[in-house]
């Protein structure tokens, strides 16, 4: 087994690592601070083609891998933890169900200027009553005539209102599925600017204060009838798919913030002098340094493993349950204990690891919390 | 329009320069990168070719290893790359350097070659005039602005107090400064391109109307008696702040920023 990256993922890891540093780390804390969306970034990761990474060129990406995606998002999200989920929103919840779910028509409509990143995604699932719960779906479509009608509303929707293009999951009738009568799923892409579609609160978060998370409404939202994704009825799978291979993208933000704690903390452990030396000269700290560098290490294999299944198989579930579990949990420790290590600075502001302490919360909870990984990754063994 | 755009891997000299105990450049010791200059020379090709489309070629003389800037000006948008390498090629001073260059470019076709200004490991700004020479071609240096119409170029060549207007016909050589432009990104899908399209290698055999006496060691009037990295003393930073306090507030946030306080 070969742990070394191929050229090209090498000379993408540069390229990711110097935009970060150049184009967004110098607004990560304006981004926190005033929760303003980083529309100048994302034009300029348009531009680099980073919204459409694993997306092939005939619909207007750049045909790579989901390695290379990941990377990009663990290396955006080591500066930014906000500017990396904007890209693993967009391309892993809006991007891919359409690219596997789509039709031709489908594709060419809204894949090619997402890719391009003319567009930006969202995916709206999540409702006030159906979080892990996502059975518990309250969003209604009745087919009219040549017309969906949307009734409800999503809430927590990353990219919120600064996206072009959203999936939304509403129930399109009732099933009977072993003897028991269930709310029947289907998928839809609505555009924004449909009339009947608007937004609801912009929620003030605890991290990754930049994106954009609003709440969807939808009176009366009439969409063409061609605008069902997938088959009527598929809308659970197609959401369950998505979620696989956007906790990917989550697992490799929580990788990137973990990874910019500790080398933000390396840096400062060596100024920073107490008792007449520099605090990295402690055994304590050496100690924790070490711990901290393993677990992240074995974070990024894992991410990179699920990163590569993606490529090579048809079912991820559980490696990408496993990267976001355990990408997330050591985020959490790791930004933690980085705090720890810059005492009381670390709980002011303008240092960086208070914001990414605040930003690796998030991982542990959204596109499925830790212990919906743990469901999956125990499902799986049980079964 | 044709252009052929030369650049060199160097070591990056942002962390300061490594010496091996002969005085000789440690390079392993160092990262390797493109040569700022180069690479703005690049950006210029890439923009005349999106301006007024053009066939953008690299071309590079070194070790095997060189073949990595090659690429990355792949994945940034050029076309095809070349790379030069052969042992007896090996040591070679400016003037060893630009004769074996010339030599590949003679087997091309181009309207406007860009250079460097100068290499960060050598400093000398030799090779770009050098070639032109070589070749009987025009050339302008030190371009801080460049504008093609038709078949004539108009460039700005810096001074310090001042800049120069030349306009020159083409085919002519172009040393480009790294002020002249921001480099753009690679792009991710340039990078899996550059990665898998193939890089041309010319040795000693490929060069045309060269003389062996003029190659590699052997053929390099320059001695190097000894290297010595600059005394970087640093420019410091100069501050006009609105106010006293202004002042103040810089100052203590520097001091933050070093944790002095």
């Amino acid at each position: 087994m070969d742990f070394t990256l191929s050229k090209e993922h090498e000379m993408a890891r540069t390229l990711f690592r110097e935009f970060a540093e150049k184009e967004v780390k110098p607004l990560a804390q304006e981004v926190d601070e005033t929760e303003v969306f980083p529309r100048g970034t994302v034009d300029k990761m348009a531009k680099y083609g980073f919204l459409g990474i694993p997306v092939p060129k005939e619909y207007g990406g750049q045909g790579c891998d989901p390695l290379t995606y990941a990377m990009c998002v663990e290396e955006l999200s080591k500066v930014c933890g906000t500017t990396g989920v904007i890209v693993s929103a967009h391309t892993s919840l809006c991007i891919d169900p359409i690219m596997t779910y789509g039709t031709e028509e489908q594709k060419q409509k809204y894949v090619v200027p997402l890719a391009k990143g003319e567009k930006l995604g969202a995916f709206g699932l999540t409702e006030p009553g159906a979080g892990t719960d996502a059975q518990g779906q309250q969003t209604k479509a009745v087919l009219d005539g040549d017309e969906w009608v949307l009734n409800g509303s999503k809430c927590f929707i990353t990219n919120g209102k600064e996206a072009d293009v959203y999936i939304v999951i509403a129930v399109t009738g009732k099933v009977e599925k072993r003897g028991r009568i269930q709310k029947e799923i289907s998928a839809f892409i609505v555009e924004k600017g449909t009339p009947g579609f608007s937004f609801g609160t912009k929620e003030n978060k605890m991290g990754i204060r930049g994106s954009s998370t609003y709440e969807l409404i939808f009176t009366d939202c009439r969409i063409p009838k061609e605008n069902l994704l997938g088959q009527k009825g598929k809308g659970f799978a197609i959401a369950m798919h998505t979620l696989d291979g956007g906790r990917i993208g989550i697992a490799a933000q929580a990788l990137g913030i973990a990874e910019g704690a500790l080398e933000t903390t390396i840096a400062y452990v060596k100024e920073r002098k107490q008792f007449g030396r520099s605090i990295a000269q402690f055994q304590n700290t050496q100690f924790q340094l070490a711990d901290m560098a393993t677990k992240v290490e074995a974070a990024q294999l894992l991410v990179y493993k699920a990163a590569m299944a993606k490529a090579t198989q048809k079912v991820y579930s559980v490696e990408a349950a496993k990267a976001k579990l355990y990408a997330a949990e050591v985020a959490m420790e790791v930004t933690t204990k980085c705090v720890q290590l810059h005492g009381g600075y670390g709980y002011i502001r303008e240092y960086d690891v208070e914001r990414m302490m605040r930003d690796a919360k998030i991982t542990e909870i959204y596109e499925g919390t830790s212990e919906v990984q743990r469901m999956v990754i125990s499902g799986a063994l049980l079964k | 329009m044709k252009i052929v755009v030369c650049i060199k891997q160097v070591p990056d000299t942002k962390g300061g320069v490594k010496f091996n105990p002969d005085g000789t450049l440690d390079r392993a010791a160092m990262l390797a990168i493109m040569n700022p200059d180069d690479k703005a020379g690049l950006e210029a090709a890439l923009r005349l070719k999106d301006q007024y489309g053009a066939e953008v070629t690299v071309l590079t003389m070194g070790l095997p290893k060189a073949t990595d800037v090659l690429r990355e000006a792949i994945a940034m948008g050029a076309d095809k790359g070349i790379l030069v390498t052969d042992r007896v090629l090996g040591g070679a001073d400016t003037w060893a350097t630009s004769t074996t260059i010339a030599g590949a470019i003679r087997n091309l076709e181009y309207d406007l070659i860009i250079t460097g200004r100068q290499a960060i490991d050598g400093d000398t700004a030799q090779v770009g005039p050098q070639i032109a020479e070589h070749l009987q071609i025009p050339v302008i240096s030190y371009a801080q602005d460049i504008k093609v119409d038709g078949n004539t170029v108009t460039v700005q060549r810096q001074y310090d107090d001042r800049y120069h207007v030349l306009e020159v016909q083409m085919p002519c050589l172009i040393t480009a400064l790294s002020e002249l432009n921001e480099p753009r990104y690679m792009t991710p899908g340039g990078i899996f391109d550059a990665c898998r399209s193939e890089i041309t290698t010319w040795g000693r055999a490929d060069l045309k109307d060269v003389d062996d006496s003029n190659l590699g060691l052997a053929g390099s009037p320059t001695k190097i008696a000894k290297a010595s990295d600059k005394v970087r003393k640093g420019a410091g930073e100069k501050v006009v702040p609105d106010s006293p306090e202004d002042a103040v507030a810089y100052i203590v946030g520097k001091f933050k920023e070093k944790h002095v306080i």
